[in-house]
């Protein structure tokens, strides 16, 4: 990560909300831009404070799905109070937003797979702009129960990078799970050696991922999510088993871990 | 010009530059923040409780968020004495601000070992010692609300360690005054309240606990008029200093307790929603007594009075 002018490597920011679009299904993606703009790299989150005041009392997190001329791209779905307020906002709104956070994604393989779970895709997006820059052949695998929960489409599919879905009901793409596409790509590696894994989505298919890569031996990367307090590693109220004994913090440890690191359930 | 306003306090022989306090297990052991705040904005730092021996802590979940405040049950998931010491230290030395080593243990003999090995570290200038975690299923909570198991342990901490020794009290408690006498009698330089309030959620959907640990922690704006009735008492029966702690976001806030008489306040999990909290609490005291004609903080303390 570059350095910003002067020794503080994060911020807390006010950003103007410049894109709120409603995706169906209950996503949505929101944009800002702001005030002070930070170094991100694909894989880092941020976190929201969706209105002053102590209803809801603590920031949201959110990966970064995309940052393109200083304005930050959220791809989320409304859970609860926190997001259906964010859902709310308008154009021009004002929020305030701590960034960057974590550790993001590594350098990846010649190939990096790019295996994206219903909203855990929210990553990915600027993770292949990332790898594709760098002179990558990235491939993506998207997952999700309906075609509805297969999301950015438009985003991806101007990238053109190979694109191979996978829908529980058959409604995009193959019948079954991501994890089958994950399978498929790794029978048919010339080199699993130029292979690497770059998961998002929820903790069975990681698990199942994190597993399918180790025993093919080829490097696996996971973003975990999290409720969060603080997001900068102090709370310890968002950590996860490691496999080596002990928690790891998915905020300030991850959110992006080796799948190694983690003690699968 | 205006003589500048003076921000410093005394807590007994402890002297800060300012009445602000990072409260223990909310602002990590200083460098978790640097990147967004200077941690020596605070006047001291009360750093993550600390025990012999590394802690693991609870299962997740645990933290859940209520009105206006939030849960914990983290389970006092700590370093450890040594890791504390090799790893952690060499930066908190660094920094021009107060390192207030915050210490538990399950036994008498726990707390009077972590006395002595904390008193001996380069670096530290007072301890803090947290008897009153409701997150701990053995140990901690009897010694917090029973006045005699809190004047013993007290005595033993008292007995080897020179620093100024802090006593946070629980306020799970019947009467807050008789436990705050028992700590004074004991030994104790100043008492720290209130710790978080005991509490729970339910989630619904599973008619299951929020918690791993079923119940946990209660702070945040939520608990501060319960920490402002437990200053006030503690304040009319002791006569070692009190610090106060509980629900502050805000300048105002702080300065309610500053107002009753703490000689100085905890600032806790404000530093979640917010990490500039320090800086903006700060300014709105200066704000507030530049405003008063008020000179500095001392002059402010104990202004209360019920008309």
């Amino acid at each position: 990560m570059c350095s910003l002018p002067d020794e503080r490597a994060g911020r807390e920011t006010a950003a103007t909300i410049t894109l709120s679009q409603p995706l169906g299904g209950g996503y949505h993606r929101l944009r800002f831009a702001p005030d002070t703009p930070a170094r991100t790299v694909p894989g880092q989150f941020v976190m929201v404070r969706v209105r002053d005041g102590v209803a809801p009392l603590l920031r949201r997190p959110f990966s970064i799905h995309m940052v393109e001329r200083g304005e930050v791209e959220l791809l989320y779905r409304e859970v609860g109070e926190g997001t259906a307020i964010m859902t709310g906002l308008k154009v021009g709104d004002i929020i305030d937003v701590l960034q960057p956070l974590g550790r993001g994604f590594g350098e990846g393989g010649e190939v990096p797979l790019l295996v994206g779970g219903g909203i855990g895709v929210a990553p990915l997006l600027y993770l292949a702009h990332s790898y594709l820059a760098a002179g990558k052949a990235p491939k993506l695998l998207l997952g999700g129960r309906t075609e509805r929960d297969i999301l950015c489409h438009d985003q991806f599919s101007c990238l053109a990078i190979p694109t191979k879905y996978a829908t529980e009901d058959g409604s995009l793409g193959d019948t079954g799970l991501v994890t089958a596409l994950l399978e498929d790509e790794f029978k048919a590696a010339e080199k699993l050696g130029a292979l690497s894994v770059h998961a998002c989505g929820p903790v069975p298919m990681l698990a199942a991922v994190a597993r399918l890569a180790e025993g093919a031996g080829v490097a696996c990367e996971v973003s975990l999510e999290a409720h969060m307090a603080c997001g900068l590693g102090a709370c310890l109220g968002c950590v996860v088993k490691a496999r080596d004994g002990g928690y790891v913090r998915v905020c300030a440890d991850g959110p992006v871990f080796d799948s190694k690191e983690i003690l699968w359930p | 010009m205006a003589k500048k306003l003076d921000l410093s306090v005394k807590v007994g022989a402890l002297e800060l530059k300012n009445p602000l306090i990072a409260a223990s297990g909310t602002f990590g052991y200083g460098s978790e923040f640097a990147d967004f705040v200077d941690p020596a904005s605070y006047g001291a730092i009360a750093v993550k409780g600390l025990s012999l021996n590394p802690k693991e802590g609870n299962p997740m979940p645990r933290i859940v968020e209520t009105p206006a405040g939030m849960l914990n049950a983290i389970g006092l998931e700590n370093v450890g004495l040594k890791r504390f010491i090799e790893e952690k230290m060499e930066y908190l030395r660094t920094l021009d601000t107060k390192v207030i080593a915050n210490f538990f243990g399950n036994t008498v003999d726990d707390y009077a070992l972590m006395a002595s090995r904390l008193s001996e570290v380069d670096g530290v200038h007072a301890l803090e010692m947290n008897i009153s975690c409701p997150n701990v299923k053995a140990g901690g909570i009897a010694f917090g609300t029973d006045p005699k198991l809190a004047r013993e342990v007290v005595l033993a901490a008292r007995k080897e360690t020179g620093l100024p020794l802090i006593v946070k009290l629980s306020p799970n408690v019947t009467d807050i005054k008789v436990l705050a006498r028992a700590v004074e009698e004991a030994g104790a330089d100043a008492i720290s309240l209130i710790n978080t309030l005991t509490g729970m959620a339910v989630n619904l959907d599973r008619r299951a606990p929020a918690l791993a640990n079923v119940t946990g922690g209660l702070s945040g704006p939520a608990i501060k008029p319960v920490a402002l009735r437990m200053t006030w008492e503690a304040l009319s029966a002791v006569k070692i200093p009190v610090i106060g702690l509980g629900g502050i976001v805000t300048g105002a806030d702080a300065l309610e307790f500053l107002c009753l008489g703490a000689s100085a306040v905890q600032v806790g999990t404000a530093n979640f929603i917010k990490p500039l909290s320090v800086l903006d609490i700060l300014s709105e005291i200066e704000h507030y007594l530049t405003a008063k004609g008020i000179g500095s903080v001392t002059d402010f303390i104990g202004t209360f009075r019920i008309p």
